[in-house]
């Protein structure tokens, strides 16, 4: 890899690493208020966007640094308990962080500084928080100049490093961390170390040579400054003295560095860390260094002397890194593994699975039962390996439950209503891909809720409910299926007016009245909206429709329950994996084609008296047909397509329909052959078959054929707009 | 007076083959001076280049001096406070 592809992977990383950081940060920020003790979730907070400073100092982002440090301030002060909790901050926080994630986003994109409008949005921000930053100026630190003697400076932090040989062809740049370390504060003295530096034939240009004697001066923790170091404390020695520490220490110091003592002594003298008096007196006195008396300083760990740190202040640092080594620990178990490569493993597990099918196929015609047992081995270990692979994508719904928090927060505000969202089940799991595509119907589902489900305070007090409303997310797994319900306590379905509603747009016959739950249904229907007021939100009527075509097309269902002036309760139930499909294998000449399972009604024999006709009667109803053969333009069993004359047709075989629902309506399709349910893996077509309507994927059969798995919604929809387009056309031709 | 002209960076990824130069360069005279105005970056390795070059010179006893420093060299040298050692010196 070179440099520059090096780098590109750090920033990627560090990207997705900062939008999860960002993601953390936001949960948190949402849940502050809600918290009896919010001291864990500012912690988490604080943690996030100091990992993003210090992760973005090495990267040279100087922008990002500068907006997070500010926020950085604020969160310390907070954690230290100078600020509290408050809505106006919280209010000012998370547009602080939609900035650091818009900066981030932008770097994503190859943007790696900022431009004029992001830096007048970050200043803006910074103007906001600067109220709470106290005493402390809101002005962005400055980077360590030239160094300046200053002797009268006490109370600095002394930190002698010497990083490990190998920091250079690791990656480190031990210029880089002290540049980022005087972003901490800044940098009285600095002095180079180059005794360690061999004779040129011996020294080694890739090998790190330089030790760094540095004196800084900066109000922020040890923690911070170990944190600079965080990423070559392994193979470095690193001691970090903190300020006013005792003489003796820094004694000790001297005697652990692998420098002469003297040579020592002197920097610390012209730093003005000791007087030339207490060196010498603390040299002498230690004159005969114990055998037990300061060890030599181990490889790998940062010496930082608490002789001036109260004890608690200690055990608490200490506790503090054992849930870092913890939580490190808990890291280690998994990793992270790109979303594509899952994707070839499962997509040839595909193919595996069609092998093997095809393996056995063979030891059926070979009739030999030692073959025909090993690979009924074969293929339960295949399922199996089948199901862990597609196991291997599942991801909790929760972080797309949490999302909406942000939402729920930010669209109540908007609309005047105090709405609280509880989440429950967020652990289920669910495949990737259904992930990705739920997004969208769950925040139409939210928005409708709040707008038109949850009543205004007013109202809500006259019905004699709490002001404030709930909207509950949840999710579960049933069945081979999960099913995420979004309900409320609003005011439920209005069932009279959706009903006169559905009346006056004929949708249902009047006199008839169907169950409730067929009402309510009818939300559904494309442009059908009984909300008196169009907010900006919804009420326009489109957008149940698009989430009842979403749901849809991930196979999926959706119920709604509602009791008027209780909540209304809307359950989505979705295929754990849209890899798999139970299907219906059926036939057209010599044809494969599948149809999805959980469309079919049912399946009938072709009744005689409708060979001419696109249409059959169905136990009194009309259902319209679509004859796959035509429409495919395939060779069906009884000669051609074209011949279809009612003689023809009677010698022959007898075709089937099988009748399937879309959008509330039956169609038939015409087949030649039904041959029975069918569990495939389903293979994406290539990008040559895109323009292919009605065609949603493909398998490959046991017997190596493929079969093509019909999207019955495009199909019908696309073979109605056809036969329509082509009515249309009649009169024309009778002009000509 | 030699002259050597360093360009681009000098970092990790050229330190083996800069030191070689660097090595070859304080060999071929006793007035020497580098040119550093064209060197666009500069990391530890680099610098650490620098500082072993302006020691070797100084233990072969010959002239060595670092002139027309880029901005770059002069921010890490006033970084690692190394402008005395390796600064401009006449």
């Amino acid at each position: 890899m070179s440099f520059d592809e090096e780098m590109q992977a750090a920033l990627e990383t560090f990207v997705i690493e900062s939008q999860e950081l960002l993601q953390t940060m936001e949960d948190d920020l949402l849940s502050l208020e809600q918290q009896t003790d919010p001291s864990e979730a500012i912690a988490a907070i604080f943690r996030a966007a100091h990992t993003i400073k210090g992760s973005s100092g090495l990267f040279g982002l100087d922008h990002i640094v500068r907006f997070t440090h500010v926020v950085e301030s604020v969160l310390d002060a907070l954690r230290d308990g100078h600020l509290s909790v408050s809505t106006e901050l919280v209010a000012i926080l998370l547009p602080c962080r939609d900035h650091i994630a818009l900066l981030v986003e932008a770097l994503a994109e190859g943007q790696e500084t900022e431009d004029a409008a992001q830096s007048q949005t970050g200043d803006a921000l910074l103007r906001q928080l600067r109220p709470y930053l106290g005493e402390e100026s809101a002005v962005a630190p400055v980077k360590a100049t030239a160094p300046t003697n200053d002797p009268a400076q006490t109370g600095n932090w002394h930190i002698s490093l010497r990083f490990g040989a190998d920091s250079f062809r690791n990656g480190m740049d031990p210029l880089a961390f002290i540049s980022y370390l005087g972003t901490l504060g800044s940098i009285v003295t600095l002095t180079t170390l180059t005794d360690a530096l061999p004779d040129a034939a011996d020294m080694n240009p890739e090998t790190s040579y330089l030790g760094f004697e540095i004196d800084l001066q900066s109000d922020v923790g040890k923690e911070a400054i170990e944190g600079v170091f965080e990423f070559v404390r392994e193979d470095s020695i690193i001691h970090i003295l903190p300020p006013n520490s005792s003489i003796d220490s820094y004694i000790d110091l001297i005697r652990s560095l692998p420098e002469d003592e003297q040579r020592l002594g002197e920097i610390l003298i012209h730093s003005g860390v000791l007087t030339r008096r207490e060196l010498e007196a603390g040299l002498q006195q230690q004159g005969q260094p114990t055998p037990e008396g300061s060890p030599p300083q181990q490889i790998g760990s940062i010496l930082v002397e608490t002789q001036s740190v109260p004890q608690p202040l200690v055990d608490a640092a200490l506790e503090k890194q054992k849930q870092a080594k913890e939580s490190k620990a808990r890291e280690n178990q998994s990793i992270r593994v790109d979303a594509e490569k899952l994707d070839i493993l499962i997509d040839l597990v595909g193919e595996l699975v069609i092998s093997c099918a095809a393996a056995n196929l063979r030891a059926v015609q070979l009739k030999d039962s030692r073959l025909l047992e090993t690979n009924a081995e074969i293929i339960g270990l295949v399922e199996e390996v089948r199901d862990s692979a597609l196991k291997l994508r599942m991801v909790p719904i929760g972080s797309t439950f949490s999302r909406f928090q942000r939402v729920v927060r930010d669209v109540s505000a908007d609309l005047g209503k105090d709405i609280s969202l509880v989440i429950t089940g967020g652990e289920t799991e669910v495949d990737k891909s259904v992930i990705e595509h739920i997004g969208d119907p769950l925040m139409h589902l939210v928005r409708n809720s709040m707008d038109h489900g949850i009543e205004a305070a007013a109202l809500r007090a006259e019905r004699g409910k709490p002001a404030k409303g709930t909207l509950r997310l949840n999710a579960y797994h049933e069945s081979g299926t999960i099913v995420i319900e979004v309900s409320d306590d609003g005011g439920g379905l209005n069932r009279d007016r959706i009903l006169a509603k559905a009346i006056e747009r004929g949708l249902v016959q009047p006199g008839i009245t169907p169950s409730d739950k067929e009402i309510y249904a009818l939300i559904f229907e494309p442009g059908f909206s009984t909300a008196e007021q169009v907010s900006n939100l919804s009420g326009r009527g489109v957008g149940m429709d698009v989430v009842n075509q979403n749901i849809t097309a991930l196979r999926g269902t959706i119920d709604i329950d509602s009791v008027p002036g209780e909540g209304t309760s809307l359950k989505i139930r979705l295929p754990l994996t849209l890899a798999i499909i139970d299907g219906f294998l059926i036939s057209i000449g010599h044809s494969f084609f599948v149809i999805p399972q959980d469309r079919i009604i049912e399946c009938l024999e072709m009744p005689s008296t409708c060979n001419n006709y696109d249409y059959m009667d169905l136990r009194g109803e009309v259902l319209p047909f679509i004859r796959l053969g035509a429409l495919f333009k395939l060779d069906t069993h009884n000669d051609t397509a074209e011949d279809t004359t009612p003689r023809n047709r009677e010698a022959s075989k007898r075709e089937n329909v099988v009748v399937v629902e879309y959008a509330g309506s039956k169609t038939g399709l015409v087949v030649d052959q039904l041959l029975g349910e069918f569990q495939t893996v389903i293979k994406p077509l290539g990008k040559l078959f895109n323009h292919v309507q009605g065609i949603g994927g493909s398998t490959i059969l046991g017997s190596g054929e493929v079969a093509l798995i019909i999207d019955v919604p495009v199909l019908v929809r696309h073979y109605s707009q056809r036969e329509q387009a082509a009515l249309r056309a009649v009169p024309q031709y009778a002009c000509a | 007076m030699q002259t050597l002209n360093i360009e681009g960076e000098m970092t990790i990824y050229t330190a083996a083959e800069q030191k070689n130069l660097l090595l070859a360069f304080i060999a071929s005279g006793h007035t020497l001076e580098i040119n550093l105005s064209q060197v666009n970056e500069l990391d530890t390795a680099g610098t650490q280049l620098l500082i072993l070059a302006k020691q070797h010179a100084a233990k072969a006893q010959k002239q060595l001096r670092f002139v027309m420093h880029s901005k770059a060299v002069l921010d890490v040298l006033a970084l690692a406070n190394l402008t005395s050692l390796l600064g401009h010196s006449d």
